[in-house]
């Protein structure tokens, strides 16, 4: 029997899902929906659009008003939902190639614009669904099947460019750490603006096993060991160099897109009024 | 609300579009500039907040058209406006609008092609883009308006035709029709026929969110009322999750095209002049069709029996009334700015069991009345 934040929150009757084994998405959706069951989100008020790819299938398994679109375009579309009902909770879910790939001028403008909703990636370094070929997160001298000589390019930080585009939210989580992951992904869901939340996530069937790092186990174990919470490494400097930080990383206030335009109608309307 | 006072104003094409929008309900527009349609977005960045809607200018045309989708599945009137270069980048998402089922309208402000050929000056090369852009097999509905007042009527045409059949309608106008300017007296709103979607016939938990009516379409459950389903641009069952049986992706492929093709006579428009007694029958659209019906005119005070059928459907084709236009009038010139789309069409339709002449330019220059006699002439010497 599946648990009661799960019979809520995910369309059981669509289960099994996709995944291959060990693969993080589960974890992740897991952790999204004990944040929202957290934060408390009208189920009927929330949508969740996702794009094309091995993560951009949680859509299906969520049950909410739920939109799997096309690839890279899943911002470009909550733009369009956010704004026609801004009311709703519009969160949405991409992988690494669908949102820093394709999807990279959405993402950075969705971000500048500060659009109050909450974008989740889940980066598992690699595009899983058409067989492990590289994407913008692929360290550099990774193998995939498109870089069998290792790949040329290096990766992009998603967080900084986030944050430099102009989120005003800006965490990472990893599934090894789930109590923190919940939170940070409560923390976003709750901050009005544009917040992004990179999910480290393990692919151990390509990027696994095309860089030897192991099964599910030994890829989380590596997890554990490349990542630190933000707080610990304040704490301990020396120990953090060279980690990837977990955690809320950034927060700002600055209008949501929603609100500045709002304003626009109001100097609209009124200067409508003085042609009467 | 300037325009909604029934007296004579002067407007242009692409201000007729958006008005004629507005008029329909449409309340968001998401665009990206791009000559010659660029009037349409100013016009709406303007009008739109002061009733209340949203104009967004997108980072470029897919970004446009995806957020133009997601606010029609949110509950609003969406729509976006661009010209040929632009018009290639949207064919993504106006795939997915024909899948996923939603309404929205494409204004397609013609020029010339291909890639960025001529930004200003006319054209009607985009037809068959418009037809079959997108990949794989699926309707398509394509109105093209040739003056400023049916820029308006067809933009409401459009909104009416895409909410009742939940399909993509493209508004096919050409750098003439868009930038130019009439004085024209724009209808009373209660004078304006209007369609909204069909909402669902229950509650949440009674209905599939994608099995069809009557007519072949689905009614639509807005995000946000409470129906929680799933909408994607897989291959779906009447659920709405992606489905991999070979008789419902048949099935369904079949319904997509039929919802529109079998309402073809529903949504044909077009204008007849002079056809009573024509031997010959000049057919064009859009703004060749000025030119023609100049030529026509000039023709008729010659004595010849020519008339004009001015097409303002061009998609789903309207075969129908090809068919009896060339029963009675089996000499056609058909006069449009590309290499001959519609002419082949009508070779297709016939089963080139007519004399079809064409009269075509693609230099950036419009078609003169002149051209269209010459081609006239030429024909009727054909016995």
């Amino acid at each position: 029997m599946p648990s009661a934040v799960v019979s809520k929150y995910l369309r059981v009757n669509r289960l099994p899902h996709i995944w291959c084994p060990g693969c993080g998405i589960g974890q992740i959706v897991n952790g999204t929906i004990r944040a929202i069951d957290k934060v408390g989100l009208d189920q009927d008020r929330t949508v969740i659009v996702s794009g094309i790819g091995c993560s951009s299938r949680a859509t299906g398994y969520m049950n909410f008003d739920t939109i799997h679109t096309t690839h890279g375009r899943a911002l470009a579309f909550a733009t369009g939902i956010k704004l026609a009902k801004p009311e709703l909770n519009v969160i949405v879910i991409m992988g690494d190639g669908d949102c820093a790939a394709i999807g990279g001028n959405h993402f950075i403008h969705a971000a500048r614009r500060n659009i109050d909703v909450t974008a989740l990636v889940v980066n598992n370094q690699i595009y899983g669904m058409t067989g492990g070929q590289y994407s913008p997160t692929t360290p550099v001298e990774a193998m995939a099947t498109t870089a069998p000589y290792g790949d040329a390019e290096p990766g992009f930080d998603l967080c900084g460019v986030a944050q430099a585009a102009g989120a005003t939210f800006v965490g990472r989580v990893a599934p090894v750490r789930m109590p923190e992951l919940i939170n940070t992904i409560a923390k976003a869901l709750q901050h009005v603006g544009f917040s992004f939340v990179e999910a480290v996530s393990q692919c151990p069937v390509y990027f696994g096993r095309m860089n030897r790092q192991g099964g599910p186990v030994q890829m989380l174990n590596r997890q554990k060991e490349i990542t630190m919470p933000v707080r610990t490494a304040q704490q301990k400097p020396e120990e953090a160099v060279g980690k990837l930080l977990t955690g809320v990383l950034y927060e700002s206030e600055r209008p949501a897109y929603e609100k500045l335009y709002s304003q626009i109608r109001l100097k609209a309307s009124w200067k409508a009024g003085e042609h009467v | 609300m300037t325009y909604e006072r029934p007296k004579p104003i002067l407007l242009q094409g692409n201000e007729a579009i958006a008005e004629g929008a507005l008029a329909a309900g449409m309340r968001f527009f998401g665009g990206y500039p791009i000559s010659p349609s660029s009037e349409v977005a100013e016009t709406l960045a303007r009008r739109l907040p002061q009733v209340g809607g949203t104009f967004i200018q997108m980072e470029d045309e897919i970004a446009s058209i995806s957020a133009v989708i997601g606010a029609s599945i949110a509950g609003t009137k969406a729509m976006t406006a661009t010209s040929g270069p632009g018009f290639s980048l949207m064919q993504e998402g106006i795939g997915f609008a024909v899948m996923a089922e939603t309404p929205c309208v494409i204004a397609n402000v013609q020029r010339m092609g291909p890639s960025s050929g001529f930004a200003t000056a006319p054209a009607q090369g985009d037809l068959m883009q418009a037809r079959y852009g997108t990949h794989g097999p699926h309707p398509m509905i394509a109105l093209s308006p040739s003056s400023v007042r049916e820029c308006f009527d067809v933009t409401v045409k459009a909104f009416n035709l895409s909410e009742k059949y939940r399909t993509p309608v493209v508004i096919l106008a050409d750098a003439v029709v868009g930038h130019l300017r009439e004085v024209v007296t724009l209808p009373r709103p209660e004078e304006i026929e209007i369609i909204n979607r069909q909402p669902p016939s229950g509650p949440p938990g009674t209905i599939r969110p994608f099995e069809p009516g009557p007519d072949g379409v689905p009614a639509i459950p807005d995000f946000g009322t409470g129906y929680r389903y799933h909408i994607t641009g897989l291959f779906h069952d009447e659920t709405g999750f992606p489905s991999t049986n070979s008789e419902k992706i048949q099935a369904t492929t079949e319904r997509l095209v039929r919802k529109v093709e079998d309402h073809r006579e529903e949504m044909t428009f077009v204008e007849y002049l002079y056809m009573d007694d024509a031997e010959v029958a000049v057919v064009s659209y859009g703004c060749s069709a000025r030119s023609s019906r100049a030529a026509v005119k000039a023709a008729r005070a010659r004595g010849l029996k020519v008339g004009l059928v001015r097409l303002i459907t061009i998609w789903p084709f309207p075969e129908h009334v090809v068919r009896q236009v060339a029963e009675r009038a089996p000499r056609l010139v058909v006069v449009e700015m590309n290499l001959g789309d519609v002419a082949n069409e009508i070779r297709r339709v016939t089963r080139n069991s007519v004399v079809v002449r064409q009269v075509n330019r693609h230099d950036g220059m419009l078609i003169t009345p002149g051209q269209v006699l010459d081609g006239i002439e030429g024909v009727m010497s054909h016995a």
